[in-house]
């Protein structure tokens, strides 16, 4: 059973969205754009846990909002992207461990500059202390041992902590426990960002009023996917390193650079294109307050991709510890503050998906 | 040209001025600004409330003869009709009526390709996933998407403008003078398609034709259709079909708001309930048929009881058993709590109640047909789903007549032209709910309406194109 979160100071999100959940109960009409209004036909009564799940599972379509006969002025006031996503974002902050740093960089785009500042800082200052005596491509400015004592703990800390804010929320909608089954059809869904495609294909409303588009759904999975192989390129980066004694640099036709340029390039485009039409959104359909946080984590992620193409452009030249620095800064920067920023949504939107997929199947 | 928000209304060159912005005047716009008529319409609401009572449909019932985007099977002229024929007993135009359900199969593709999108039935309307193409959203999806269309076709949008007057000189229009946002405004027209509703908005009205207990009433849908241009264009001899003092009325929660209520306001508890009046007596048999099929007559039922108010009574047994609706129930541990909780004596209703369950016979319950469990040597009756009301807690809803048409409108020939006693008018023609009494002249037929908006909003247009 989903818990109840009693006296906590979000539970004012929490009421809001479940009024507004009830009256979507009673009308239906929205059912055909996305998983969240079938999965409130299948309920009577909405506890915390179950308000939280659906916020999770609320991709922010908007769809919603501009078929709703009873959006403001209206008396029942109806805005179900914004509560969900008031709901959504607090879920965050709430379940972040630990909890005092939830909020910051969720909110304060500043508080996320400064800390990518700091990451270029460290990063300068382990190359001024630390400058190997020999090494070859980057390993000549920071060696591989450094960069393995720094950044495995940065990369397994986030997960870890993201670990526990998943089974934080996992108990707080009361999941069940996940059979393979609820996965794949979980990644089906993340993988076509079906819940932003508004039921039929025509995508969602988002920069331009009531009218649809595919436009945010195409540079998201251009960000995500691109994500995805600049991680793949790491990984066999790091495979080849220790399992077959390849080291860095690679040449082109390598595959940490095959699977990492076009992963660089796709997460730039896709970047720039959620930050451009952001612009243009209606701020309210959203949450308005965390609207400069999550403007300052995609630009950081904009940072990160485009910093590691220019230092790849940049090999055997003089700008290479440069970049090197600031793009390893950024990447230090992103890992730690990924528990803390827009970065959760993924993980604790997979976990929503997941539970959703065991709903559907009549889980309890 | 893309006219957002506000469009400056100049004076000259307007083939064709659209009375109203509901989904009969959209139909009519787009069709006649497709044969490149320049087109203006004047939708008396602010954009936010645009659409009419459009903006709270749902659904287009749709003649096909085989399956037909998201509609099941075959529901052919005959079955339509026959259906059409059931709900008005015989009040229609058989032309209009047959000539509606015969283009309504050709509306949908034209609806689709103009920006709808349907959806299968949704959940707890599967009766209707053969006889009726839901909106993906809602009626206001609908407009939402006619509005674009027609912003890409060119056509000009003025929000609250409120037409007062459409001047007629012997058989033609000439001009309509306006009320935009407190200015008045004349607009000259080749021609006008009247698509500007009912009068259902219009208490005063509803209290002539009704008497003093329509103040009681609550209007299900907008505020904006108070039948100024129906009034003004009866007062220029205008022929008129429908009953003037009839209106579709249905029981709703009575805790709605006075106007717009729309869907999530019903109620459909009243067949697993006994039903009270003001002074806790019962006054109708609850469990008659289906909902579906007696919703719309206890609207009428509550407008005359006492003060236009009843009172549904559930025990906790029952209270699954129905959709949700928007507003919580009361609720108590005794039926005198209840009942003082509602606002009526809790002796009589313990009282009526204890009446009830002492006529109640042992017998299989079954909530999703009629199960023939009948109360016996009670009147009036309840002839199926007559449980005992009696195990805590108990639940009440307060009904009210919630209004969702008005039947007087304009009378229209085939063509959607409006006729005065003199004879047709040559450039007005009328579409929607302002002409639908021609065609349902008493009854509710769901998914009706918007059919009838549908295809005389595109006859309207494509007259209106022709004529300029």
């Amino acid at each position: 059973m989903p818990e109840d979160i009693t006296l906590n100071p979000f539970s004012e999100a929490i009421d809001e969205a479940r009024r507004q959940v009830e009256i979507c109960n009673a009308c239906r009409y929205c059912e055909g754009f996305c998983s969240v209004f079938p999965a409130i036909n299948r309920q009577r009564a909405f506890a915390d846990g179950d308000i939280t799940q659906l916020a999770n599972l609320c991709h922010n379509c908007r769809g919603c909002y501009y078929a709703c006969q009873y959006v403001p002025p209206h008396e029942f006031a109806l805005n179900l992207p914004a509560a969900l996503n008031d709901v959504r974002q607090q879920s965050w902050e709430r379940l972040a461990r630990p909890q005092a740093i939830g909020r910051l960089f969720h909110e304060r785009g500043v508080a996320l500059a400064a800390a990518l500042v700091a990451g270029f800082a460290v990063l300068f200052a382990l190359m001024a202390v630390l400058q190997p005596e020999s090494g070859e491509g980057f390993y000549a400015y920071l060696s591989h041992g450094v960069m393995v004592v720094v950044f495995t703990p940065a990369f397994l800390f986030p997960l870890f902590a993201i670990g526990v804010s998943l089974r934080a929320y996992w108990r707080e909608i009361g999941g069940a426990p996940v059979r393979f089954g609820h996965l794949v059809n979980a990644v089906r869904s993340a993988g076509r960002m079906r819940n932003l495609d508004g039921g039929q294909g025509q995508g969602c409303n988002f920069e331009d009023g009531d009218r649809f588009s595919n436009r945010r759904r195409v540079y998201h999975q251009m960000v995500l996917y691109g994500f995805l192989l600049a991680f793949a390129s790491t990984s066999s980066g790091t495979i080849m390193h220790y399992g077959f004694a390849m080291e860095a640099p690679y040449g082109f036709f390598s595959l940490p650079k095959m699977l990492g340029v076009p992963g660089g390039i796709l997460m730039c485009i896709g970047t720039a294109g959620l930050a451009y039409m952001k612009m243009s959104a209606d701020k309210h359909l959203g949450s308005a307050r965390v609207w400069g946080g999550e403007m300052a984590f995609i630009a950081l992620l904009f940072f990160v991709s485009l910093s590691g193409l220019m230092l790849y452009m940049a090999t055997g030249t003089a700008a290479v510890p440069t970049l090197l620095a600031l793009h390893l800064g950024a990447v230090l920067a992103f890992f730690l503050l990924m528990p803390y920023s827009k970065m959760v949504h993924g993980f604790f939107r997979f976990a929503a998906l997941v539970r959703e997929a065991q709903q559907r199947d009549g889980m309890p | 040209m893309r006219t957002k928000g506000h469009t400056s209304v100049s004076n000259d060159g307007w083939d064709l001025i659209v009375v109203g912005g509901g989904n009969a005047a959209l139909c009519a716009a787009i069709v006649a600004a497709e044969s490149g008529r320049k087109v203006l319409i004047l939708e008396s609401a602010p954009k936010v409330y645009r659409g009419g009572n459009s903006r709270h449909t749902r659904n287009f019932r749709c003649m096909h003869q085989g399956p037909l985007s998201v509609l099941t099977d075959a529901y052919e002229e005959d079955e339509y009709f026959d259906d059409l024929m059931r709900v008005t007993k015989g009040v229609t135009d058989e032309k209009l009526a047959r000539l509606t359900i015969r283009e309504s199969e050709k509306c949908l593709p034209w609806m689709e390709a103009h920006g709808v999108r349907f959806q299968p039935s949704l959940s707890g309307t599967l009766s209707l996933s053969r006889t009726n193409a839901f909106f993906l959203g809602g009626g206001k999806a609908l407009v939402n998407a006619y509005y674009n269309t027609a912003e890409e076709l060119g056509v000009a949008v003025v929000y609250d403008a409120e037409v007062r007057h459409v001047h007629l000189e012997r058989d033609r229009f000439t001009y309509v003078d306006v009320n935009i946002r407190g200015q008045e405004h004349r607009i000259f027209g080749k021609s006008a398609v009247l698509a500007s509703g009912g009068f259902q908005a219009d208490l005063d009205w509803l209290t002539r034709a009704w008497g003093p207990s329509a103040a009681n009433f609550l209007i299900r849908g907008t505020p904006y259709n108070r039948g100024i241009v129906l009034r003004d264009m009866l007062d220029q001899q205008a022929e008129s079909v429908g009953d003037p003092t009839q209106c579709h009325a249905v029981a709703i929660d009575g805790r709605a708001p006075k106007f717009d209520g729309g869907i999530v306001t019903r109620l459909d508890c009243v067949p697993f309930s006994i039903v009270v009046n003001r002074d806790g007596e019962r006054f109708y048999d609850e469990g008659e048929d289906v909902w579906p099929k007696r919703y719309a007559i206890w609207g009428r039922l509550v407008a005359a009881q006492p003060e236009q108010v009843g009172y549904s009574i559930i025990d906790s047994k029952s209270l699954d058993l129905f959709m949700p609706s928007v507003f919580p129930p009361v609720k108590a541990d005794t039926l005198e709590e209840l009942g003082e909780a509602l606002g009526i004596s809790g002796n009589e209703l313990q009282k009526t109640i204890a009446e009830y369950n002492a006529a109640c016979r042992p017998g299989t319950f079954h909530p999703t047909e009629l199960d023939g469990l009948a109360t016996e040597g009670l009147e009036p009756p309840k002839t199926n789903w007559a449980r005992p009301i009696d195990t805590p807690p108990y639940y009440g809803y307060t009904l009210r007549p919630g209004v969702t048409f008005t039947y007087l409108g304009l009378k229209v020939d085939e063509t959607a032209r409006v006729h005065t006693i003199s004879g047709p008018l040559a450039n007005v023609w009328a579409a929607g709910e302002i002409m639908a009494g021609s065609i349902l002249g008493q009854g509710y037929l769901a998914g009706f309406g918007m059919t009838i908006g549908t295809v005389f909003g595109r006859i309207a247009g494509k007259e209106a194109a022709n004529h300029a």
